[in-house]
């Protein structure tokens, strides 16, 4: 190896462990704030008891607020975070559109339909096919914008399409709401539709974390697929990239992971959209990097977020979809005002 | 490496684009496409280069069809410059050239110093060394197909694709990547629109028209006055220069 290529490992490295550092102190932070304060070496005590590394007496009902509720939530809305920003990350590279993202093309809409319709509807039962129906949901709404935008697929096409497909969706679940919910019902459907990781519980945390993982495994390894995108389908498929066999498979992976987290968590917006860009902006547009980067910034943002959800009008906690929104919008119009001047 | 088209045709929906067309280029040589818009160049190079498959007859690398070969396989041999590449991406020069080396890794496979040494060699040819961490969105038309070039090479690639590579740029420029093209003495197919540069740098010319191939041979048997009134609808007057030696097509207007 050249030095300048030892050097970028290294400093490829620090830049993963500081990011880790951060998230763990961010959990952490997650798991001691909340109604009952609870200090942050209580919170480190509690977690290496369960694993078994200290015996630290530990009050058990802060153990419990800890164990049961809080390092749960956080850890959800941390694989949330990485698998929305993963999702934003790959649709931005294969459909070559700097503003393609799960909420922003209408996937999350229509996983809200899916899941909102097992719900209300009664299609089965428990969190399994909730994340099935919210799955459908979101391959027909991909489905719908992908033959849309069919034909040349410009950056114009696919955001119209996108836009139509969540509007489309959104009228479906404010449909079966208002025809099938009652009104108690109707208040915490639109509640979980704004996004809120209260109620998440270690069965999620499984369900996120097997999803986010294998979603990033997947997409790692088409990450030289992904670079070959970068001057459209034609171009990759003369590298030698198998195209519709990529397309697809990352697609379904998108649309699994996203599928999975409004299932659990309701549709945020805007994780997918920010961290790509920002992410770019630290480790330049190679998806070898990008990919692992985007996952670990998009959940230190979703567990700050989380965070900020819960002090911001304390003790009543904020649709977490208010605050990614409020961080995203400024940030989209930058991009748009920027693609603007480079197009 | 010799790439022959035996009898291709090719459908965009029931329109026929490209209706049974052979053409075969010999190792070391250039081929030039010529024709209208519209005549079915495009998707005869989109074939040529594999990125389409025909609906009838064959494409053969060395009288091996090149639905035989893998993607890798092929990526390795046939390298592909488009008439326009365009990104949203924040790519350097040098990512773009690196991109060359995808077909020969695996996904996971390291990236070693003789990549370097292609990339950086793929680089000199095109002349773009001093510009490697350049952004793709600051280059010039001329510098965007100069760099896509060298992506090409840096596939090491035994035939060269280019579908109007010349487009858009001015007169230095698309004498410039011509020069660099006939320089490197690989199997060339090239689309082209200007009959004097397809006269000046092909050994060979396929005249095309609504599809189907009206004549092919060296440029002195086929840029004739006639050829050019019955394909293009131009009066020409064709002319040998006095200096370069190559044929001169003056249009009369």
């Amino acid at each position: 190896m050249t030095p300048s290529r030892i050097r970028l490992w290294a400093a490829g490295t620090a830049g993963v462990l500081i990011v880790l550092a951060a998230l763990l102190v961010a959990i952490t932070a997650g798991v001691a704030i909340g109604e009952m304060a609870i200090p942050m070496k209580t919170t480190v005590a509690a977690v290496t008891n369960r694993i078994g590394l200290t015996a630290i007496p530990v009050p058990r009902i802060q153990e419990a607020v800890i164990w049961d509720y809080r390092l749960s939530r956080s850890l959800v809305a941390a694989f949330c975070g990485a698998g929305l920003a993963l999702s934003g990350a790959i649709l931005q590279s294969l459909l070559r559109n700097p503003l393609a993202e799960p909420y922003v093309l209408g996937i999350s809409a229509g996983a809200s339909t899916g899941a909102v319709s097992i719900m209300l509807l009664g299609f089965g039962a428990g969190a399994i096919s909730l994340s099935a129906g919210a799955f459908a949901g979101a391959l027909l709404a991909f489905a719908f914008v992908v033959m849309l935008a069919s034909g040349r697929q410009t950056a114009d096409r696919t955001i119209l399409a996108g836009v139509a497909a969540s509007q489309l969706f959104n009228a479906l679940t404010s449909y079966i709401v208002s025809t099938s919910a009652n009104a108690e019902q109707a208040r915490s459907v639109m509640f979980w539709l704004l996004g809120s990781f209260a109620g998440v519980r270690w069965p999620d945390v499984a369900l996120s974390a097997s999803v986010v993982s294998v979603g990033l495994v997947v997409c790692i390894w088409h990450s030289r697929a992904l670079d070959a995108f970068t001057f459209g389908e034609d171009a990759a498929r003369s590298l030698g990239i198998a195209v519709g066999r990529v397309r697809v498979v990352l697609l379904l992976v998108t649309a699994l992971m996203t599928a999975t987290m409004v299932s659990m968590v309701g549709a945020i917006g805007f994780v997918g959209l920010v961290i790509p860009h920002a992410a770019r902006f630290i480790v330049g547009p190679g998806h070898m990097r990008l990919l692992p980067a985007c996952a670990l910034v998009g959940a230190l943002f979703m567990v700050v977020a989380d965070i900020v959800s819960r002090i911001i009008i304390a003790p009543q906690v904020l649709p977490i979809g208010v605050v990614t929104a409020l961080v995203g919008v400024p940030f989209f119009s930058v991009i748009l005002y920027r693609a603007r001047r480079v197009a | 490496m010799t790439l022959a088209a035996n009898a291709v045709r090719w459908l965009a929906g029931r329109k026929v684009i490209v209706d049974g067309v052979s053409v075969s280029v010999k190792p070391g040589q250039t081929l030039g496409l010529i024709g209208p818009n519209g005549s079915g160049k495009s998707s005869l190079i989109r074939l040529l280069a594999g990125l389409r498959a025909p609906a009838e007859g064959d494409v053969l690398l060395d009288n091996r069809k090149i639905s035989g070969f893998g993607r890798w396989e092929l990526a390795r041999r046939v390298a592909v410059v488009e008439q326009h590449s365009m990104t949203e991406a924040n790519v350097t020069v040098l990512d773009v050239v690196k991109l060359g080396r995808t077909p020969h890794r695996s996904a996971l496979s390291p990236w070693t110093d003789a990549d370097d040494d292609i990339v950086e060699d793929a680089l000199v040819r095109v002349g773009l060394t001093d510009r490697r961490d350049q952004f793709w969105h600051t280059l010039s038309g001329g510098e965007r197909q100069r760099v896509q070039l060298a992506r090409a090479l840096a596939q090491s690639p035994v035939v060269l694709i280019l579908d109007e590579p010349t487009n858009h740029l001015d007169i230095q420029h698309q004498i410039d990547i011509l020069r660099l093209v006939e320089d490197l003495s690989i199997t060339t197919v090239v689309a082209i629109h200007d009959l004097n540069l397809a006269a000046r740098f092909c050994d060979r010319i396929a005249v095309l028209s609504e599809g189907k191939l009206v004549t092919c041979g060296p440029p002195t048997e086929i840029l004739t006055e006639k050829m050019i009134a019955d394909v293009f609808g131009v009066e020409a007057h064709v002319s040998t220069s006095a200096h370069h030696g190559r044929l001169h097509i003056q249009f009369l207007m």
